[in-house]
C-alpha cells in the first residue's frame, strides 16, 4: 500500500508537467482550433532557457523560472505572427502543417552546435535533494517545488480566466470569434496573449522538468508534448480544468503501468486508455457534446 | 476517338506511353550501370513513398478522415511481408509479390477491425485516436521479440533478402496510381467525395457513410501495407523507429504539400521528397549536412504561406482525368 502511495506520488509529480504543457495546448486549441505542435518544443526551449540560467549565469531558481516563462511567452508570440496569423482564413490543415514545420525548425536549429547543441545535457540543480518520510512514503523537496509550482500556475491562471477583462475576452473569442470581435474585442491580440500564456506555461514546465529528470536535449519536447496533448483530449480538448485532470491521469496511469506491468508497454498504456475513452466519450471527459448540423 | 475526319489521340494513351518509354529508359540506365546504386534504390525509395502517399490522400484528401497512424499500417505490411519471404525456402519471382499481397492483406484487417470503431470519431479527435493506435503498434513492434523471435524487437529485424527492384517498385506504384485514378472517379469515389465535402448531407442523399468510410481507409492502408513491404526488401532491415509517428507525419506532409484529393500533386510531393531528402543526404558535403534538416521546416512553412492549398490545390493533370472531366 505505502508503495502504491510512493508511486502515485510518483506519476503525479509527472502529470503535473504534464498537465503545464497541457495547457497551452487546450487553450489554443480552444481559441483557433489549432492543434500546435510546435507547443511540445518550446516546452524543450524553456527547459534550455533555464538551464542557462542555472548553470551559466548562476540565478537562483524562482528567477531561472521566470526567465524560462518570459523567453517562452515571447517565442510562441513570434511564432502565432509569424506562422499562424498569416492562415487563419487558409484551410485548417494549412496551419497544422506549418506547426509541424515550426517543431522540425526548432528541433533541428538548436540541434546545430552553435545553438544548443545536439547532445544530452545535465539539469543542475540549484539545492540537494532532501526527501521527508510520511508513514513511510517519501516526497523529495523536488516534488514538492514541482507540485508547488504547478498548482501556483494553475490557480493563476483560472483567476486570469474567469476573473480578469483579458480572461473574459479569451472565453468570448473561444466561443465564437465573429461576435467577439463584435462586441469590440481586437481577437488578434486577445489570440497573440493566449500563445503567450500557453508558452510560458511551457516554459515553467520545462525548467520543472529539468530538475525532476535532470537530462535535457534539443528533442526531448516530442513525447512529453505529444503526451500532453492526448492529456488534454483526454480531458475535453478546449476546457482548461479538463486538461489539469487528463495530465493527471496520464502521469498517474503511466507511472502505475511502468511500475506494475512493464516499463516498455508504459506509452501504449497511456494511448490505450485515449482510445477507450474517445469510444465512450468522444469529447472527452468534461467535454461538451456537440449537435451535429448541416 | 474519330471526330470528324481527324484521328484524334487519347492523351491518357500518350501519357501511358511515354511514362513506359521512361520507365524503359531508366531500366537501360540502372542495368548499363549509368545509374549507381545509391541511386537506384532512391529511386525505388521515391516509388514507395508514393504509394504509401497516395494511399493516405484516398484516406485523408478524398475521403477527408483524418489519420495520424498511416506509419503503423506501412509497419505492419513491412514486417508481414518480411515475415512471409524469410519462411519461403523456394527462389521466383512470385515470392516478392506474395510477401507484399500478404502484407497488404494483413495490414487491410487490422485497418478494418480497427477502422470500424474509431471512424465514428470526427476530424481531430479521429486524428488522435489513429495517432494513438500507431503509438500502439510502435510499442508492440518494440516488444515483437517476445512473441515471434525473428521480428527482432526493439533492435529491428534482420536478414531480409533484398527482393525489391526499380521494375517491381514501377509496377506497382502505376498500378497504385491507376487503382487510385479509377476509384475516386468512379461512383465509389463520388460517395467518399460526398463524405468529406458533408458527412450527414451525404447519409441524407443515401450514402452509407460508415461502411464506405471503413472501405476507403481500409484501401489506404492497404497500399501503405504495399509500400511497407516494398520498403523492407529494398533496406532489408527494419526497426520499429522506422514507423514511429513522425513517419506518419511525413506520410501527412506530402499529401498536404501535394494537395489533398489530386494524385497528380501526391506523385510530384512524394517523388520530390524523396529525392531532396534522400538525395540531400549524399549531394550535400558533410559540413552543411546539418542544415539539411533546418532548411527542410522552413521550406515546408514557406509553401504553406503561400499555396495553403497545396502544389496541386485539389486539381489533377488533365491526363489522370476521365474525358468527361478533361479541359479543353
Amino acid at each position: 500500500m505505502t508503495y502504491f502511495l510512493q508511486q502515485l506520488i510518483n506519476g503525479l509529480q509527472l502529470g503535473f508537467v504534464y498537465a503545464l504543457i497541457a495547457l497551452g495546448y487546450t487553450m489554443v486549441y480552444g481559441i483557433v482550433r489549432l492543434i500546435n505542435f510546435a507547443h511540445g518544443d518550446v516546452f524543450m526551449v524553456g527547459a534550455y532557457l533555464g538551464f542557462f540560467a542555472l548553470a551559466s549565469w548562476r540565478l537562483p531558481l524562482p528567477v531561472a523560472i521566470i526567465i524560462a516563462m518570459v523567453g517562452c511567452a515571447a517565442l510562441g508570440v513570434f511564432i502565432e505572427r509569424v506562422a499562424y496569423k498569416p492562415l487563419r482564413r487558409a484551410p485548417r490543415i494549412s496551419s497544422l502543417i506549418t506547426a509541424i514545420g515550426v517543431s522540425l525548425f526548432l528541433e533541428y536549429f538548436t540541434s546545430l552546435k552553435f545553438v544548443f547543441g545536439p547532445y544530452f545535457r545535465a539539469y543542475p540543480r540549484p539545492f540537494a535533494i532532501r526527501t521527508y518520510n510520511l508513514n513511510g512514503v517519501t516526497v523529495s523537496n523536488i516534488q514538492i517545488i514541482v507540485f508547488g509550482v504547478a498548482i501556483l500556475l494553475m490557480v493563476a491562471l483560472t483567476l486570469f480566466v474567469n476573473r480578469t477583462k483579458t480572461g473574459m475576452a479569451m472565453r468570448a473569442v473561444s466561443f465564437d470569434r465573429d461576435a467577439a470581435a463584435l462586441m469590440g474585442i481586437n481577437v488578434d491580440n486577445i489570440i497573440s496573449v493566449t500563445f503567450g500564456i500557453g508558452a510560458a506555461l511551457a516554459g515553467a514546465g520545462g525548467v520543472l522538468y529539468g530538475i525532476a529528470y535532470p537530462q535535457i536535449n534539443p528533442f526531448m519536447g516530442i513525447m512529453p508534448g505529444l503526451k500532453a496533448f492526448v492529456a488534454a483530449v483526454l480531458g475535453g480538448i478546449g476546457i482548461i480544468p479538463g486538461a489539469m485532470l487528463g495530465a493527471v491521469i496520464m502521469g498517474i496511469v503511466e507511472k502505475l503501468t511502468e511500475v506494475y506491468i512493464s516499463s516498455t508497454l508504459r506509452d501504449a498504456a497511456a494511448f490505450a486508455i485515449l482510445i477507450f475513452v474517445l469510444l465512450v466519450r468522444p469529447t472527452g471527459i468534461m467535454g461538451k457534446r456537440e449537435q451535429e448540423k448541416v | 476517338m474519330a471526330a470528324g475526319n481527324k484521328l484524334r489521340v487519347d492523351i491518357g494513351t500518350v501519357a501511358l506511353l511515354i511514362v513506359l518509354g521512361l520507365f524503359a529508359v531508366l531500366g537501360f540506365l540502372i542495368v548499363s550501370g549509368v545509374i549507381n546504386p545509391y541511386v537506384h534504390t532512391i529511386l525505388c525509395y521515391a516509388g514507395i513513398v508514393v504509394i504509401s502517399a497516395l494511399g493516405l490522400n484516398l484516406i485523408y484528401g478524398y475521403t477527408g478522415q483524418f489519420s495520424l497512424g498511416h506509419a503503423a499500417f506501412y509497419g505492419i505490411g513491412g514486417y508481414t511481408a518480411a515475415l512471409v519471404t524469410r519462411s519461403i525456402a523456394a527462389q521466383g519471382w512470385w515470392v516478392l509479390p506474395l510477401g507484399l499481397l500478404a502484407g497488404a492483406l494483413t495490414a487491410g484487417a487490422i485497418a478494418l477491425l480497427i477502422g470500424l470503431p474509431i471512424l465514428r470519431l470526427k476530424s481531430d479527435y479521429l486524428g488522435i485516436a489513429t495517432l494513438g493506435f500507431g503509438m500502439i503498434i510502435n510499442v508492440l513492434f518494440k516488444n515483437s521479440d517476445k512473441l515471434i523471435k525473428a521480428m527482432g524487437g526493439a533492435a529491428g529485424m534482420r536478414g531480409i533478402e533484398r527482393l525489391t527492384t526499380f521494375p517491381w517498385v514501377f509496377i506497382f506504384c502505376l498500378g497504385a496510381v491507376i487503382v487510385l485514378r479509377n476509384l475516386v472517379f468512379s461512383g465509389v469515389g463520388r460517395a467518399l467525395i460526398s463524405i468529406r465535402e458533408d458527412e450527414l448531407a451525404a447519409e441524407a442523399v443515401g450514402v452509407n457513410a460508415t461502411s464506405y468510410k471503413t472501405l476507403g481507409f481500409v484501401i489506404g492502408c492497404m497500399f501503405a501495407g504495399v509500400a511497407g513491404g516494398l520498403y523492407a526488401h529494398l533496406y532489408t532491415y527494419l526497426n520499429p523507429d522506422n514507423f514511429d509517428f513522425l513517419k506518419s507525419i511525413d506520410v501527412l506532409l506530402i499529401v498536404v504539400i501535394g494537395g489533398l484529393g489530386s494524385i497528380s500533386g501526391t506523385i510530384i510531393a512524394g517523388a520530390g521528397w524523396a529525392f531532396l531528402l534522400e538525395g540531400l543526404r549524399v549531394i550535400l558535403p558533410s559540413a552543411v549536412q546539418e542544415w539539411r534538416m533546418v532548411v527542410y521546416p522552413l521550406v515546408l512553412i514557406v509553401i504553406m504561406l503561400f499555396r495553403s492549398n497545396g502544389i496541386m490545390g485539389g486539381s489533377e493533370f488533365n491526363f489522370l482525368k476521365p474525358q468527361e472531366y478533361r479541359r479543353r
